[in-house]
């Protein structure tokens, strides 16, 4: 085929639809004065239009275009100079039109020096408001017999913002159970031996596990389970008060009926020792339970699900209807496992923490997450796939730890000050990030760079 | 994008309200843009009408994200990194998940290589209706040697097409990968500031994407990349430095989050670029790889939530494979889509007479996990998704979403009819076993109450044991 003296725009375009010629490998040509690169397509870079002119530009691409029609592989005049350079010259009238274009471009040319700047960056001037803090656990000396007080709470930033550092780490309470529930084998293994006695189930979180607090729940008075009754079931929260001097947390079994009545008896047994007493639902009589909590100097946890007006409506409640004060409140907005809805529990929490510290006074709060639901999640638990096609999950026993690790430390960036957790791994994992992100842990740090000549 | 009025979007576009695009007027077009669901190039009077050029290009720079995007791969294997809007996900959405790069080394025999890329390549795992996967490998020269990293180079590709990181801070190494690999658009590692002249060079010699890494002093990257952004390279990625443990990690994370506040908050032009992080730098602090796959995790947990937006791991066991891929997914899931599937009866394969019929809530990922095991387990039956407001069952049982009266109410309105089925018998989730005594007085005892599996992923077994019921 010759080619013309001179080619307009107009005429390849005209040859170019005959041969109903659609792209180029990695440009487009976009109606008729257009030309979109695709910036990963290799070859063509986005400095490509702007040092060719658009025009020149579009006449240069018609032209190859008009090249790959008559068969020369024009893909390769767009690769760069390294690449372009190892494929065989082009044929003469191709070579002269490649070359015109090569001299309208201007060369590319090496910084001699590095540039001097500056990084700076500001806060966040919208946290105005700091959260309450709160103390669990009473001594000797103010009423109680607790070896010492747990504080949470008092962030004035988000946690691990460099806007202000947390005044107080991330607290784990450890559950132990009012009697012997199924568990996930890898939790299982570490509490067979104290499954019928929780006075020892405290102590072996306490000394071997390194629990800040232990959460007794007394699911036994479920009336699906054991139907224990609440005079009864609260001998267990004096057992475990004997068997730890840690600040502990009450709870129920979750029935709306039963757990007003089961935890005022308990919030009587526990006076003055400060405890936390878990939890107060707009599902059921939140008042009663505020009020046990009021009368005996404890905390109350106000659990709503994942829905941030629900929490401040409970909020409010307690504090105007209860009149429970600002210091006697700690927020369950219900965690929701990795892989289970864990995105619902994060951005609930990191919306309530930014609402508190932009000034919303009914959402001023430590939060806490029952961390132990990530044992709920198949993931976590089972020995294999339902799903024949998964690729293998690995071992069971070290899945299951990293499934509570990453639900609570996820959590732990978006606001939570304590966590209920079961597995002792994930504990002292949870405890060792969350400590280091403050900066407490010392620890000789490796060259950064040294991971590119790593042997592992 | 900062801009949050579709009007001010409206200004920039033809005004014409053509339809071509799909949307009724050009407003809706315009609050697509906002949403981030729909392109510039969608419009396209817009791009192909000469008249529109001024208003096409301030639109384009208008809808730029915040967070610059770099595009690293061949074009049918593309990966995007970068690309963000907001600091906080339920802002709007974070867009690109952060791909993993799990590492090789030019040190690796043949066989050892080609078993590891075939098992980053190979990995997956079903979730919510997809296939969650490895993105990218890494290839670490640990030999120095350009021509044993060029063979290493080769053989991967000849193995798969996954995206790759050349890693190397020796310009010779970087040179023989892009050699063998520019062609499929790498991502090199690294410039730094002793070999940034060299780097800077093959990243326009071969027109890929550069990181540049300059731990822990961000005036020093800030300069790096104002040198690379004067000589027109864009395409970069920034490696603020990843400590893995002791008050440098503190450090890392508070480099991470503020690099993201200039970027997404400050909307400073000259430092927006997308971040890597490196979690593999957990093997520096230990020679137990449990130990290691364990803070390997913590860290990605760390930069994935963030802002972190590039991975490069180490351990490919799926002990940490899985929390990881689903850490990342549920931080990278959309907020503002709907997570609920439609209420009422649905089929599953092709049910008949005798049938099971199974409940579960209408919460997306309990409906599609029901779905899926029901399906896989080759078992045809109707489901029913109650409307428990897109609460999973355990949570709904005990927050009351999910009551007799309200499954007895579903079934009710919707069209379904027990009698027609050989077995009239609802089965329960396990979670929900305490409502069986009231829904059989709420169903007159017409229908008999079963209880399933806690988990539907037993439902093979139970099927083998509890159907037809007896």
């Amino acid at each position: 085929m010759q080619m013309a003296e001179k080619i307009t725009l107009a005429d390849l375009n005209k040859t170019l639809s005959e041969m109903n010629v659609q792209s180029l490998e990695g440009v487009k040509i976009e109606g008729d004065v257009e030309i979109e690169i695709d910036a990963g397509a290799g070859g063509v870079g986005p400095l490509f239009a702007y040092y060719f002119g658009q025009e020149i530009a579009q006449i240069a691409m018609q032209l190859l275009k008009f090249a790959q029609v008559v068969g020369y592989p024009t893909a390769n005049l767009l690769q760069p100079v390294a690449v372009a350079s190892q494929i065989a010259a082009p044929p003469k009238e191709l070579a002269g039109a490649a070359a015109a274009v090569a001299a309208a471009v201007p060369a590319w040319k090496l910084a001699d020096a590095l540039a001097t700047a500056k990084f700076s960056v500001g806060t966040d001037k919208t946290w105005k408001t700091p959260i309450q803090e709160i103390a669990l656990g009473a001594t000797k000396g103010n009423g109680g017999s607790r070896g010492h007080v747990v504080k949470l709470g008092g962030e004035k930033a988000l946690p691990f913002f460099p806007d202000a550092a947390m005044p107080n780490s991330p607290k784990i309470t450890m559950d132990v159970f009012d009697m012997p529930i199924g568990m996930a084998k890898a939790v299982k293994v570490h509490y067979e031996d104290v499954i019928n006695s929780p006075g020892e189930w405290a102590k072996k979180a306490v000394k071997q596990f390194g629990a800040d607090m232990v959460t007794v729940h007394l699911i036994s008075t479920d009336p699906l389970l054991k139907d224990t009754k609440p005079q009864d079931a609260v001998k267990t929260v004096e057992e475990v008060l004997q068997a730890v001097d840690v600040p502990i947390c009450i709870g129920g079994s979750g029935n709306p009926n039963k757990d007003p009545i089961l935890l005022a008896k308990a919030a009587e047994v526990a006076a003055g020792e400060r405890v936390l007493i878990a939890s107060a639902n707009l599902n059921m009589d939140w008042e009663m339970i505020g009020k046990a909590c009021k009368d005996n100097g404890h905390v109350c946890l106000a659990w709503t699900q994942l829905e941030i007006n629900s929490q401040k409506e409970l909020n409010r409640k307690l504090m105007k209807v209860v009149g429970l004060p600002k210091e006697s409140i700690v927020m369950d907005p219900t965690t929701a496992a990795l892989a289970y809805g864990l995105d619902f529990a994060y951005s609930n929490m990191e919306r309530i923490r930014l609402a508190a510290l932009k000034g919303d006074e009914e959402l001023t709060f430590p939060m806490s997450s029952g961390t132990t639901n990530a044992w709920g999640v198949r993931e976590a638990w089972m020995v294999r796939s339902p799903n024949k096609e998964d690729s293998d999950w690995g071992d069971r026993m070290l899945r299951g730890p990293i499934w509570e690790i990453l639900t609570g430390f996820t959590l732990a960036m978006a606001g939570v000050d304590i966590f209920m957790m079961m597995h002792p791994t994930a504990v002292a994992y949870v405890h060792e990030i969350t400590q280091s992100l403050m900066g407490l842990v010392d620890a000789k740090t490796p060259d950064t760079a040294s991971w590119l000549k790593m042997e592992v | 994008m900062k801009e949050t009025s579709p009007l001010n979007l409206y200004k920039q576009l033809p005004q014409t309200n053509c339809k071509d695009c799909g949307e009724q007027t050009c407003m809706a077009f315009a609050a697509g843009l906002i949403a981030r669901t729909r392109k510039v190039e969608e419009c396209k009077p817009l791009v192909s009408e000469k008249k529109y050029a001024k208003k096409l290009e301030a639109l384009k720079s208008t809808v730029a994200p915040e967070l610059r995007m770099v595009m690293v791969g061949p074009a049918d294997k593309q990966v995007k990194i970068g690309g963000e809007d907001v600091m906080y996900r339920h802002q709007m959405t974070f867009f690109n998940k952060p791909p993993f790069a799990y590492d090789v080394t030019d040190a690796m025999d043949e066989a050892k290589l080609t078993e590891r890329v075939n098992k980053i390549a190979n990995w997956k795992k079903f979730y919510i209706g997809n296939w969650e996967r490895v993105e990218m490998i890494a290839v670490r020269s640990v030999t120095d040697d350009p021509a044993k990293f060029a063979a290493c180079v080769g053989k991967i590709q000849s193995l798969t097409n996954y995206p790759l990181i050349l890693c190397s801070f020796n310009p010779k190494v970087l040179k023989a990968g892009l050699d063998v690999a520019a062609k499929n658009r790498p991502l090199i590692y690294a410039a730094n500031k002793d070999n940034w002249k060299e780097v800077a060079q093959l990243a326009h010699d071969y027109n890929v994407p550069v990181v540049l890494s300059v731990p822990f002093d961000l005036d020093g990257l800030k300069s790096l990349a104002a040198t690379f952004a004067g000589m027109g390279l864009n395409d970069l990625v920034l490696d603020p430095g990843t400590a893995p443990n002791g008050k440098m990690l503190q450090q890392s994370l508070l480099n991470f989050i503020n690099l993201r506040r200039a970027a997404v908050e400050e909307g400073q032009r000259d430092i927006c670029y997308p971040v890597m992080a490196l979690p593999i730098n957990a093997w520096l602090t230990t020679k137990d790889p449990v130990r290691a796959a364990y803070w390997e995790s913590v860290l990605t947990a760390t930069f994935v939530v963030r802002g972190g937006a590039l991975m490069v791991k180490h351990s490919i066991e799926s002990h940490s494979v899985m929390p990881d891929m689903h850490l990342r997914f549920n931080i990278y899931t959309d907020p503002r889509k709907p997570v609920q599937v439609k209420p009422g009866i649905h089929t599953v394969g092709s049910p008949k007479p005798e049938s099971p019929v199974f409940l579960t809530t209408n919460f997306a990922l309990t409906y599609y996990t029901v779905e899926s095991d029901l399906g896989s387990n080759g078992i045809d039956a109707y489901l029913m998704s109650l409307n428990t407001d897109g609460i999973g069952v355990q949570a709904s049982v005990a927050g009351g979403q999910m009551t007799p009266q309200k499954i007895a109410d579903a079934f009710n309105e919707s069209d379904f009819k027990f009698e027609s089925q050989k077995y009239p018998a609802l089965v329960l989730p396990g979670m929900a076993a305490k409502f069986s005594g009231e829904l059989e007085d709420l169903f007159g005892g017409k229908v008999k109450i079963m209880v399933g599996p806690e988990d539907s992923g037993r439902l093979g077994e139970w099927m083998k044991t509890q159907w037809p019921p007896k």
